[in-house]
């Protein structure tokens, strides 16, 4: 992913001479494919591979635990219909479950039946896409942000707190409640920031633990009376004022609120931020190469603080789709796991902004889908988590799928290609 | 990605942190240190705490320890900011910090906290030994866990994946222990499913240098996602059959076992306990007093250097990964064979990282690691207790405590915490 490629060169007062060298040097010597060898080597097929293989990896999961699938194998070898035909029909049904749950209920009444799935794909694709968008511009400047889970709560926390208690005139107080989100969200993704530019602690240990941090901080929390609801004994809140919600895009059949189209504004902003700005050349320059940035006069420091604080911003707007969207009340799972499928949702997205738009539009259906196949037919939610791993596993070695697909491919010349696929070129 | 999550800046701006982290440890004494004093010291409540160290069903039998609130309060606070003050001036003199300072100043912490947080609680009196029995338990598979991560980060490949490892050994003990009902064939199954989370960090993290965090962090949510699958679809149908493993029998040498404390520590345990200081004095023994653990840290700190000498860096890095998933393996089926009757979801709950926190903490080093597991053990088990006894520390605190620990190792405030040099580079041989 030649990043840096097409980027006009920087105004940066800083530096004077060379600004852009050191980050492309890598990518300049690629020589030019033909447009099919670029199809089929490329990262797009890769990825279209590496989903249907997981479609594969979960079919099979599927099939192994229907029972109809396990009573035909015991006379497999007599009438082998039988078993196959017991497959297809557990594989198929439970993928067209997880599709009529998800895009479009073709078996629906009325039109806004038919078309209910896809705004709840689209409801818990804001949140994914949000902190997926967190992850992704953090990779991008070479820092592994596994603290999206956290973030997410601190800005949940926060924008909850701000939902529940304050009393605002309507309109403002959504405003101050989705900012007291992103403050959350920023000071906490800040701390992982802050020690590493300062303390060169690794930003891995650091997000993993404050993970941690968030989680009891939380349920601290909500067993205060500030948080706690009045003659409850659950650590649950009281849900927020309507003034404070994200108002719902088609009425209140539907749970698909504002939050998804201010999630689309978080995408331009990422692009324009990473690929347009100052900030974002030094950023995409510092994780490219941070030695090189240096030496070129960028501040690696500042970068590492900065990206973190966005992206933990990102990931506190995340937590106001979940408090002030669906969610409405804070409860100790209000993060659900968005935190960690905002990583798979980066990868797969090749930390790009629109990536990772598309990866968490994907990722959205496969967990709506996934609530309705497990209603529809029993089959655990859980294999959605199974399929999401796999996917990025087999993104994240592009060599693996080739060799699945006996696609050939022009070697890569410097085998760290591989790691850089999966990151987007962050490394 | 990788380069920058293993190496520092070299060059100034190492020297610069250097000169500002000498100034980190003191300062976070005497920060500490002042908390004792105002928390433990002018903050106590007068009282008395009591710690049973027998509970009469020995055979031994020890008065209570009775200690004032008020005298270890000031003691710790004064020994505290004794050492603090030390630290000031050794940094001022340019000098190193000793090694006995941050062990020796944790220890006072924790005993002058205890004092004080079990002389505020309502019931001022908790069975000492019973609480550090229980740590020791629930510090058990910690320790196989971080045992895990030393094992593999020791020879260069990061293991973000020991939670992953844990959680598949759980599983795999409880299935196959219940399907055969034998315990041999639990913990060997444990070791298996273990062993297979470790190859698949170990083939793409070697073969196709895939970022070795982004392996760990998906096989992670990979076996949760699994084996809560498995749970849902194969246990919970018949949970009889497939998910009532044995237990392992505790084993009590008799006449030591009744040492107060130490006893049940030491003598009272079942053999996967025993195996645990087993395989700690074993890591340890086999890191740095032979050939092979030689080679291991020689590939973890510099391995063109380790394969220049003719070491196969690869392979010695896949055999690591390997035996750390034997290791985790163990420590997995601890969960379902010893301390839990049955698997549930997700039931590691987060002690892979608690694990990983306990290898930081104790800086790559098994017996570090070991100290660490045991303190974080005990801090849970304290919130556990502290929420029986009724006292004004709230349990999520206690909880947090491992977590928040380890940012402070890993930030340099309270001693360093450095990584062998190339975790988490891929060896890619020119």
């Amino acid at each position: 992913m030649s990043n840096t490629a097409d980027m006009p060169p920087a105004e940066h007062s800083q530096t004077p001479v060379i600004p852009p060298v050191a980050p492309t040097s890598q990518h300049h010597d690629e020589p030019e494919k033909s447009l099919i060898t670029k199809i089929m080597t490329g990262n797009g097929l890769v990825s279209v591979l590496a989903i249907f293989l997981s479609l594969v990896v979960g079919a099979i999961l599927i099939a192994f635990t229907d029972e109809r699938v396990t009573s035909t194998a015991s006379y497999f070898f007599s009438r082998p219909a039988d078993m196959l035909t017991a497959i297809w029909d557990s594989v198929s049904e439970a993928y067209i479950a997880l599709f009529q749950s998800s895009i479009i209920n073709t078996s629906a009444a009325s039109f806004s039946d038919a078309i209910y799935p896809l705004t709840e794909t689209l409801t818990i694709a804001t949140p994914l896409i949000f902190a997926g968008l967190g992850v992704a511009l953090a990779f991008r400047v070479g820092l592994f942000n596994i603290g999206a889970q956290g973030q997410i709560i601190l800005g949940a926390t926060l924008a909850g707190w701000v939902g529940f208690t304050l009393d605002l005139p309507v309109g403002i107080h959504l405003i101050v409640a989705v900012l007291a989100g992103i403050i959350g969200g920023a000071i906490w993704g800040g701390i992982a920031g802050f020690l590493k530019a300062r303390r060169g602690a690794h930003e891995v240990i650091v997000t993993i633990m404050l993970n941690y941090i968030a989680v009891y901080l939380l349920l601290y929390m909500l067993s205060t009376p500030a948080f706690q609801r009045p003659g409850s004994n659950n650590p649950l809140s009281e849900p927020v004022a309507e003034s404070a919600a994200y108002p719902l895009m088609f009425g209140d059949s539907f749970r698909l609120h504002w939050g998804f189209v201010l999630a689309l504004g978080a995408v331009a902003f990422t692009w324009w931020l990473l690929n347009r700005s100052t900030t974002g050349f030094e950023m995409r320059a510092v994780g490219a190469n941070p030695v090189a940035a240096k030496t070129a006069g960028i501040n690696v420091g500042r970068a590492y603080l900065l990206s973190m604080v966005i992206a933990g911003a990102l990931a506190g707007l995340a937590g106001t789709a979940q408090i002030l969207g669906t969610e409405r009340s804070l409860s100790g799972g209000i993060a659900a796991s968005f935190g960690f499928d905002a990583i798979t949702v980066a990868l797969l997205g090749r930390s790009n902004p629109i990536g990772t738009l598309f990866a968490g539009l994907l990722f959205g259906a496969l967990r709506a889908g996934g609530v309705g196949m497990q209603a529809n037919t029993g089959i655990p939610i859980d294999i959605v988590l199974v399929v999401q791993s796999f996917i990025v596993l087999f993104i994240a070695a592009p060599p693996l799928v080739r060799s699945i697909f006996r696609i050939g491919t022009s070697k890569p010349k410097n085998k760290k290609t591989a790691t850089k696929a999966a990151t987007g070129g962050a490394a | 990605m990788s380069q920058s999550i293993a190496t520092e800046t070299p060059g100034n701006a190492t020297r610069n942190i250097a000169v500002i982290r000498s100034w980190a440890a003191p300062l976070t004494y005497l920060v500490l240190g002042l908390v004792a004093l105002l928390g433990f010291a002018i903050g106590s409540p007068h009282a008395e705490a009591t710690f049973r160290i027998t509970d009469g069903s020995q055979k031994i039998s020890v008065p209570d320890l009775v200690l004032g609130t008020t005298f270890i309060g000031w003691a710790g606070a004064i020994i505290m900011l004794g050492i603090a003050a030390y630290a000031f001036v050794l940094v001022r003199a340019g000098r190193k910090l000793a090694r006995w300072m941050m062990p020796v100043f944790a220890t006072v912490f924790v005993i002058a906290f205890l004092v004080w947080v079990i002389g505020s609680a309502n019931t001022p009196n908790v069975y000492l030994s019973g609480l550090i029995a229980g740590s020791f338990t629930l510090a058990t598979p910690l320790i196989f866990g971080s045992l895990s991560g030393v094992l593999s980060e020791r020879a260069g490949v990061v293991n973000i994946a020991i939670e992953g490892q844990l959680l598949a050994g759980a599983f795999c003990a409880a299935i196959v222990g219940s399907m055969t009902g034998s315990l041999i064939a639990g913990v060997l199954a444990a070791i298996v499913g273990s062993v297979l989370v470790s190859m698949v960090l170990a083939v793409f993290a070697i073969k196709y240098l895939v970022n070795q965090v982004i392996v760990g962090v998906v096989l992670n949510v990979l076996v949760a996602g699994l084996t809560s699958f498995f749970f849902s679809t194969v246990m919970v149908g018949d949970s009889s059959k497939y998910n009532s493993p044995p237990a392992f029998d505790v084993i009590r040498i008799p006449l030591l076992a009744d040492i107060p404390i130490f006893g049940p520590i030491f003598f009272e345990q079942t053999i996967l306990g025993y195996g645990m200081y087993l395989a700690v004095f074993l890591v340890w023994f086999g890191l740095f007093k032979t050939r092979w653990g030689l080679r291991v840290r020689a590939v973890g700190e510099h391995p063109k250097a380790a394969d220049t000498v003719g070491i196969k860096v690869n392979a010695l890095r896949f055999w690591n990964v390997v035996l750390a998933g034997v290791v985790a393996g163990i420590g997995g089926a601890f969960f379902t064979l010893v301390t839990s009757s049955s698997f549930n979801k997700e039931m590691t709950a987060g002690q892979g990282f608690i694990a990983l926190a306990a290898l930081i903490f104790g800086r790559w080093n098994p017996i570090g690691a070991f100290f660490a597991a045991l303190l974080f053990g005990f801090s849970l088990n304290l919130s556990f207790v502290l929420t029986i006894l009724g006292t004004p520390v709230p349990s999520q605190f206690m909880q947090m405590l491992p977590y928040a620990v380890t940012i402070f190792a890993v930030a340099g405030l309270v001693g360093k915490s450095k990584a062998p040099a190339a975790d988490g580079e891929p060896y890619v041989k020119e």
